[in-house]
């Protein structure tokens, strides 16, 4: 089937990078099994593979943060390992990790000088990606996800490397960051340079992509070319002979919901949020379609008791409540599941401690836990989510998409009314993206109400019964999801009349 | 990592109590080669009675530890504890009991809330807390007390008598509370909440957890155990003047480190202090059998916990 990239006649003088039978197993977990990579100079070559499938560990291999069991990496012909990342750094590989790797309690600037990068290029590449009038005093701390990434990018991008690494990047970025990021990416192939991107998007490997490496379970399966329709290979090869059954379980259309009202917002406001109202019922999933920063962070926060309105009111089974906690929201039944899966995590802790979380969080349940019983309820929604927990220790040792799992499977154990998801498939992969959205759809079916954020627009049909469209911090649209295709959504996002209106 | 360090790191950290007794036998060993003979079963009862108080105190330090804070009075509130049982003791011992240990609840409070309501960095309000807790001591032991106050046989008992002339009576007493932080911190919801704020505050807030509630419980049992701590220790000296305790502060918190608990708090364990505690006893055994002056002491804890520290983020990994 796939072209194996041995027998593929690639062994030209072009190629920048060669990795062939890379191998790395943790303990019992095989990360790696034979992974082989091919880079040419001046290219941009994605890096393709499911949740667990091995990326990230391949390229912490390549840049030295891990050392390989097995395999071998030749750089410019010539046969290298990399016994860290600033040997790897040295040789002009840089990578931007999944995680930001900034330290919390330094400054930028003692951030950059700590890691010697160059201070005025740092800038120039900051200005670049929008982000020019940067104050370098700031702890990264107090910096918001997508900014973080950024700053991570700029700094790699100072040492002017020859191959940078992208795990994950777009995952926590907004539409506009993403362009720009897309565009540094670009000028770096324009300058003979090459990028190594990790995406879950096919969309964005299309658009931006030359070649695809695709892993499965650790072994290199394929060598696409992303452009000339090869999306649909892709995805066969990521999924393995599982591919089918996704696609088949893919979108059902969704009748309108008639259940008792879940929630009422009445004219809310806070933050960007400028007075919106509408009604969640039992039985459906509303889609909140909106670009960036209209305020639908605002309005996922006060439902969840997260932050405070400055007005208006939320009524949970036509009472009007005021939530001052997460604990007051989650006491109503809202229960919200960020996007961001570093918020919501006890990295060090197990699987099972992360998820039996809420099972322990009133004062009535600091006695004594019932172990047989946590165990099964834990067991339920790990098999429900299909969380990989052959590593059963830390969930930082879990992939990043695992990792996103168990912040969902949380809450399936943990019982709910409404569940606000807010944006819960950044860095998961479209397999298990559409199991999500299939959970998603059968917990309305059973009763429940869901709101859902998704970042990206397509996604909305797949999952929802009915939208409602943020501009601005404004309402500015509702419609079924039968209307709300991409097209649509983009129009009225941004803002505009739909096209009838015209 | 290469893979053999990585099994390395995974052996030590799944058993790494058993690395930590193995270090406590070594010292013995050590000793035993200085001095042979020096190691019998006295030996071990006075081991076992001098590491008590302190296993007890730094039970108190782990709990704060674990949810990423630190409790740098738990050594005045044991001084004042002491002081005050015995100087209530003449108006019955168990008044004296009583009082010691409400003036180890009242400070936890007054921790617990600046740290949880008012949000103080612990390092500063227990630093403070422990200042205010001598100056008020020697004001009332000026004020209230005439003589330096003796400790009542009962606590004395406690504190250095033994059961079939080798087993200290106050290793019940630590037997007893090890029991139930090592089975409280794995079985409870409590204990689960107190590694659950040490990882991460955001992401237990967002479960649903008023961490504050934990928090200030949990610096109110830091505050009761210090108490017991110091009345144990009474006990043990057969005094209680108004530094008894104090010389314990550090050992408290290398107990805890040695013990493998993370200073940054989210994981830990008490067994691991108990053995920590042992530790540093033979240890000072050790030093004083070597006639290594106090001031020389106090280097080589120091040097110990930078060691122990480092070795724990080289092998396991943590960042
Ligand atoms: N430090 C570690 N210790 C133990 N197992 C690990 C460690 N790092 C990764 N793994 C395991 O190796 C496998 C591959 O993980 P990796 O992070 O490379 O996946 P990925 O392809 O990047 O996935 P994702 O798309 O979810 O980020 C997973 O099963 C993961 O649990
Ligand atoms: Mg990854």
């Amino acid at each position: 089937m796939a072209a194996a990239p041995n027998d593929d006649s690639l062994t030209d003088s072009g190629s920048l990078l060669e990795a062939s039978g890379l191998a790395k197993h943790f303990g019992p977990v095989v990360a790696l099994r034979s992974a082989d990579l091919r880079v040419r100079g001046g290219e941009i070559h994605a890096l393709m593979g499911a949740n667990g499938a091995g990326k990230s560990t391949l390229v912490k291999i390549l840049t030295g943060a891990l050392t390989a069991d097995g395999g071998t990496i030749r750089l410019g012909g010539r046969a290298r390992t990399f016994r860290s990342t600033s040997e790897a750094r040295k040789a002009g590989l840089i990578c931007v990790y999944q995680d930001p790797s900034l330290l919390p309690d330094l400054t930028v600037l003692q951030n950059l000088i700590l890691t010697a990068t160059p201070i005025s290029s740092f800038r120039r590449y900051l200005a670049d990606l929008g982000l020019g009038g940067f104050d370098l005093s700031t702890m990264p701390r107090e910096l918001a996800r997508p900014t973080l990434s950024l700053l991570d990018l700029a700094r790699a991008l100072a040492i002017e490397p020859q191959l940078l690494l992208l795990d994950e990047i777009t995952a926590s970025l907004p539409a506009d960051l993403t362009s720009r990021v897309f565009s540094v990416a670009r000028q770096l192939r324009a300058e003979g340079r090459s990028v190594i991107f990790i995406s879950h998007r096919l969309a964005e490997v299309s658009a931006l992509c030359d070649r695809a490496t695709v892993l499965r379970d650790g072994k290199t399966v394929g060598v696409v070319e992303p452009a000339q329709g090869g999306e649909e290979r892709i995805v066969k090869l990521m999924l393995g002979p599982v591919a089918e059954e996704v696609a088949a379980e893919a979108a059902s259309p969704s009748t309108p919901a008639t259940g008792a009202v879940a929630v009422e917002v009445r004219d809310l406001k806070a933050g960007t949020l400028n007075g919106v109202s509408f009604t969640l019922r039992f039985g459906e999933v509303l889609g909140v379609a909106a670009l960036e920063g209209q305020g639908e962070k605002e309005l996922f926060d006060c439902m969840a008791g997260v932050r405070r309105p400055e007005s208006g009111q939320i009524l949970v089974g036509g009472k009007a409540r005021s939530f001052g906690h997460p604990a007051d929201a989650i006491r109503a039944g809202l229960v919200l599941i960020p996007a961001d899966r570093l918020q919501a995590l006890l990295r060090q802790r197990s699987v099972r401690e992360n998820i039996a979380l809420p099972f322990v969080n009133r004062i009535a349940r600091w006695g004594p836990i019932n172990p047989r019983r946590e165990k099964r309820r834990v067991a339920t929604a790990v098999k429900r989510l299909q969380i990989d927990t052959r590593v059963t220790s830390e969930v930082r040792r879990l992939s990043g998409g695992n990792q996103q799992k168990v912040g969902i499977a949380r809450w399936l154990a943990g019982g709910f009314k409404t569940l606000l998801c807010f944006d819960p498939t950044r860095g998961i992969d479209i397999g298990t993206k559409r199991q999500i959205y299939g959970l998603v759809k059968e917990l309305a079916a059973n009763g429940s109400a869901v709101l859902l954020f998704t970042s990206e627009l397509p996604e909305i049909q797949l999952a929802c019964n009915r939208v409602i469209v943020l501009f601005g911090g404004e309402l500015v649209d509702e419609m079924p999801a039968s209307d709300a295709d991409e097209r649509a959504l983009l129009r009225a996002a941004h803002g505009l009349p739909s096209e009838e209106g015209e | 990592m290469s893979s053999r360090a990585a099994a390395t790191a995974r052996i030590v950290q799944q058993n790494s109590i058993i690395v930590l007794i193995a270090l406590l036998v070594a010292l013995a060993g050590l000793i035993e080669v200085i001095r042979p003979g020096a190691v019998n079963a006295n030996w071990v009862s006075n081991i076992l009675e001098f590491a008590a108080p302190l296993g007890i105190l730094a039970a108190g330090q782990t709990l704060v530890v674990i949810t990423g804070g630190i409790d740098l009075s738990v050594a005045n509130v044991a001084t004042a504890a002491a002081y005050i049982m015995a100087s209530q003791a003449p108006f019955g011992v168990t008044r004296g009991i009583v009082a010691g240990l409400l003036v180890g609840v009242v400070v936890g409070l007054v921790n617990g809330v600046g740290v949880a309501v008012f949000r103080v960095q612990p390092l500063i309000m227990t630093l403070a807390m422990g200042l205010v807790v001598t100056g008020t001591l020697n004001v009332y032991s000026q004020a209230a007390v005439r003589s330096v106050p003796g400790v009542p046989a009962v606590i004395h008992t406690l504190g250095s008598g033994t059961v079939l002339e080798y087993v200290p009576v106050s290793l019940f007493l630590w037997a007893v509370l090890a029991a139930v932080l090592i089975i409280g911190l794995r079985g409870t919801g409590f204990g689960r909440l107190l590694y659950a704020l040490g990882d991460n505050q955001e992401a237990t807030r967002l479960a649903g957890v008023r961490g504050w509630q934990v928090l200030l419980t949990n610096y109110m049992a830091c505050g009761l155990l210090s108490a017991v701590a110091g009345i144990v220790l009474a006990g043990t000296v057969n005094a209680a003047d108004l530094s008894l305790a104090n010389i314990l502060l550090l050992p408290s918190v290398a107990a805890v480190v040695i013990g493998g608990t993370s200073i940054f708090g989210g994981s830990g364990s008490y067994s691991g202090t108990a053995v920590g505690a042992l530790i540093l006893t033979v240890l000072n055994s050790v030093l004083t059998l070597l006639d290594v002056p106090d001031a020389v002491k106090q280097v080589l804890y120091g040097a110990i916990i930078v060691l122990l520290a480092a070795a724990y983020t080289r092998v396991l990994g943590r960042d």
